[in-house]
């Protein structure tokens, strides 16, 4: 009988240490997904958006400074959401 | 008569700019709001989260400036070389300054005078807040492209349509 009993708490424990492997587990994926997706879209955007100010730049050079200007705002507003990724990865993973 | 152009064609990405970066200056304005909104943010950060809150809103604080003068330092330092190297800069950069920003928080997350939760806030609030803050003074006038200007040097530029002439008006 009390072989039994221990076989049955090993079984629970094994299966509570398997629980809580598999909730890291899901934790770990799930930030990663939220860092690496919010990266991308950031990305493409910066990517977009410098391509476009570049081709207005030579297009008029006489107002390069203000196109440089709303560059650099817009490259940091989009970088804002890549942030705003990894803090929701820090929260996720370490807290 | 051989298919080739028989003038030659600037490249537009081998032309630069010249004189001082216009994103130099709104990164040193945002440096300087920052330094201003630093006092109250530590204060609130302190309220929530006790010393490890205020010390963890600083140095989220921190690496939101340093984010903004290093964007601008490069995009600068690239625009003197020319319009493809300032391209390339904005999209490393972009990847190169995410990057140190996660070293810095990976570094740093065990510390024992470290909270997460108010480091991450001060992250977002902070940078999205200046950036609003600075964008409401770059939009202020179109005629000065970098910042808006102090209030005694403000002019409107009038251009008189049948003579065209240019006249400066005060603002009011």
């Amino acid at each position: 009988m009390s072989t039994l009993s221990q076989v049955a708490a090993l079984a629970a424990e094994a299966t509570d240490t398997a629980a809580d492997d598999l909730k890291n587990a899901n934790a770990a994926t799930g930030a990663g997904f939220a860092y690496g997706l919010a990266a991308i879209g950031p990305g493409i955007g910066i990517g977009y958006l410098v391509g476009q100010a570049v081709q207005a730049m030579a297009r008029q050079p006489e107002s390069a400074g203000q196109v440089q200007t709303t560059m650099f705002l817009g490259i940091a507003f989009t970088e804002a959401l890549a942030l705003i990724g990894f803090v929701v990865f820090i929260l996720l993973k370490f807290v | 008569m051989n298919g080739f152009p028989t003038t030659a064609q600037p490249n537009v990405l081998a032309q630069r700019l010249e004189g001082p970066s216009p994103a130099v200056a709104v990164a040193k304005d945002l440096a300087r709001r920052g330094t201003m909104i630093a006092p109250i943010s530590i204060i609130i950060g302190a309220l929530f989260w006790g010393t490890d809150g205020a010390v963890s809103v600083a140095l989220g604080l921190g690496i939101v400036v340093v984010n903004f003068l290093l964007a601008a330092a490069m995009l600068g330092w690239a625009a003197r070389i020319s319009l493809a190297v300032m391209a390339g800069a904005a999209l490393f950069g972009f990847l190169i300054r995410l990057g140190l920003i996660t070293v810095v928080v990976l570094l740093v997350r065990n510390e024992p005078w470290v909270e997460l939760v108010p480091l991450g806030l001060s992250l977002i609030i902070s940078h999205l807040g200046l950036l609003f803050w600075e964008m409401r003074f770059v939009s202020a006038s179109l005629a000065f492209p970098g910042l808006k200007p102090p209030a005694n040097e403000r002019r409107i530029v009038v251009e008189q349509p049948e003579t065209g002439n240019v006249q400066q008006q005060e603002q009011t």
